[in-house]
């Protein structure tokens, strides 16, 4: 399977020779400043980021004091139904997303794995949209989910609602992205202010991450695929199992370090999510496609509200970290052995 | 790494039978799936002005007309002159600041080497949500703030998480051995890295290139909260804000949209490769 990303080098052997800095030195010295320019960038920031989550600073003049009793804008945040919304969608859309991706980048790098012609510029078409920044995404698919043309006006086009017409039934119009529905309604204690279900709007974000994402998925598994010896598929082929048992009892759960991974890198985009959403359906009808990832940003830069939205950028830090640290800390052990 | 691109496995039979035809229409759905979007976005942007009514969306146009793309050029070329002076420099900066790191960290490990990279690497997995207060204020004080030499030095110092892994892991399959020779020979950190690593390392270098130009031409919210004069806003805020705008008409957005993402699109067609390289390098396995 792939080699993990923290290979260890070959150790070092102690330096024969005197220099004005002794080598042993120059190493961490020369790193010194990048590590350490980052290392403010990332936990300075984050520690003084919680600092305001925690102050008095909900105005456009800074006010730095710390707010009483602390967890006071937590407590607001938690109890404020957008953004309980807003964790609910990102829960939805993180399980859909994940199963859409790996559901169709497992499918199309099997189907890549057999003997087809162009194979490699059909694999590009699937990786295209991985090159293309969200935000050049969300512009297209919200036309493409717009009430009035895309998809509705495929139907027409298509015949589908022609035939829906002959059995009785009205024309499908595809109006999810500015609807505020929400499908199901599980019972939740009183504390939950958000109704818990799927929220249609959410279903075209959803489909168009996928369209991006997939391709990703996709190249992992086919790289994986790569790294399975055909003995193993001769193997397969010669006790008789079927094409379809030889994946699914064999070379599926091979790849399963693959699909770790591949649920933890997209995983973790998609707790982020923020440039898709915003670009393609903002805030959405009834906050139906708020994530958090807008909330802070309309918070903060919007409403001025600088300890609620900080608080709520230390949430999503918290939900990313409980998938990254263990990922991490895992491939670290791996070096280790 | 290659095994993305090995050749089709040997099976001679090529009999049309009915897992062949299934196969076949898999494929030819999802390229539809695939093409629709940048279909839309390409024909819609060649129509002019009175043929974009939106029932017309999925037919071509009726007659050629760069109407939409001489709109959205207007509008967006100056965004896009913004986003090269930002993109060109911390891309060079990011990649030789990547470089030397990433040699380091495989080459010349010290006590706790392992730990720090390991905090190094988290960094790239934040939201960058939880760091953009003290960043804004941090520009402010030092005076980059609203500036693209400011979105520079934010880029440049993201980036080194993803820059030092790329090359730890090149630098990583460098035999030790080749190390050693050249210290036995008197050759110092610097010497062995100019001559011997920079040399070897044109590849990796065209990997993180490639990566961090699509990147950082993609992002998004640094270039909406740190820039705030619109004229000087990286291509894709401009194209929110083209998107978000009444009096566009959406032929000249789908253009914008062609025109936004053109350059990191080139790039994935002449080097798709390197590439896919980029892209399982940065998912940290590979």
């Amino acid at each position: 399977m792939a080699q993990g990303a923290l290979e260890r080098p070959a150790a070092r052997t102690a330096s024969p020779r005197r220099r004005l800095v002794p080598e042993r030195l120059l190493s961490p010295l020369i790193l010194a400043p990048s590590v350490i320019a980052l290392f403010v960038f990332v936990y300075g920031f984050i520690g003084l980021t919680f600092w305001v989550s925690l102050s008095n600073w909900k105005t456009p003049k800074r006010d730095l004091s710390l707010i009483q009793p602390l967890w006071e804008t937590y407590h607001r945040l938690f109890t404020t139904t957008r953004f309980q919304i807003d964790i609910r969608n990102s829960i939805i859309f993180t399980i859909f997303f994940l199963i859409g991706s790996v559901g169709v980048g497992l499918l199309l790098a099997i189907a890549l794995d057999q003997a087809i012609p162009a194979r490699g510029l059909i694999r590009n078409v699937f990786l295209f949209p991985y090159a293309l920044s969200f935000v050049v995404t969300g512009v297209a698919w919200r036309w493409i989910f717009n009430p009035d043309s895309g998809i509705t006006l495929l139907m027409d086009h298509l015949g589908v609602n022609w035939l829906l017409a002959r059995f009785g039934t009205g024309p499908i119009r595809v109006d999810w992205l500015i609807s505020p529905r929400v499908l199901g309604d599980i019972p939740m204690p009183d504390a939950v202010k958000a109704q818990i279900g799927i929220p249609v709007a959410l279903i075209p974000v959803i489909i168009a991450a996928v369209w991006q994402l997939s391709g990703f998925a996709m190249a992992m598994y086919l790289a994986g695929l790569g790294t399975i010896s055909n003995d193993i598929r001769e193997a397969a082929a010669l006790d008789g199992a079927s094409l379809y048992r030889t994946y699914r009892d064999i070379i599926i759960p091979l790849l399963k370090p693959i699909t770790i991974s591949v649920l933890i890198i997209l995983g973790h985009i998609s707790l982020k999510i923020f440039d898709l959403v915003f670009a393609m359906s903002g805030k959405g009808p009834g906050f139906a496609t708020d994530v958090p990832g807008i909330f802070v940003f309309e918070q903060t830069f919007g409403a001025n509200k600088y300890n609620l939205g900080a608080a709520a950028s230390i949430v999503m830090l918290a939900l990313i970290a409980v998938v990254i640290v263990p990922y991490l800390a895992r491939s670290l052990r791996e070096v280790e052995r | 790494m290659s095994a993305v691109l090995r050749p089709l496995s040997s099976r001679p039979r090529r009999r049309l039978t009915g897992r062949r035809i299934i196969l076949a229409a898999v494929l030819a759905i999802a390229i539809l799936f695939y093409l629709m979007p940048m279909y839309v976005m390409v024909v819609s942007g060649l129509k002019d002005a009175t043929d974009v009514s939106i029932d017309q969306m999925w037919s071509l146009p009726k007659s050629l007309s760069a109407g939409g793309f001489a709109e959205a050029w207007r509008q967006l070329s100056p965004n896009l002159g913004q986003s090269f002076l930002l993109v060109i420099p911390a891309t060079i900066i990011s990649s030789l600041l990547g470089a030397i790191n990433g040699y380091l960290f495989s080459k010349w490990r010290f006590r706790g080497s392992e730990v720090i990279f390991a905090l190094v690497l988290f960094g790239m997995f934040i939201p960058y949500q939880s760091i953009l207060i003290p960043l804004v204020q941090f520009l402010n004080k030092i005076g980059l703030y609203g500036s693209i030499p400011g979105l520079i030095v934010v880029h440049v110092v993201y980036g080194i998480p993803i820059t030092t892994l790329i090359f730890r892991n090149y630098f990583a399959n460098i035999p030790y051995e080749i190390v050693e020779a050249a210290r036995i020979d008197g050759a110092g950190l610097w010497q062995i890295f100019r001559q011997i690593m920079l040399p070897l390392s044109l590849p990796a270098f065209v990997v993180v290139g490639i990566f961090q130009f699509t990147n950082i031409w993609n992002e998004f919210l640094f270039g909406l909260t740190i820039i705030t004069n619109p004229r000087q806003q990286p291509v894709t805020v401009a194209l929110n804000n083209l998107s978000g705008s009444f009096s566009v008409s959406w032929n000249v957005v789908m253009a914008g949209a062609v025109i936004a993402a053109l350059p990191t699109l080139i790039i994935y067609v002449l080097l798709g490769r390197f590439f896919i390289r980029g892209m399982l390098a940065g998912s940290m396995k590979g």
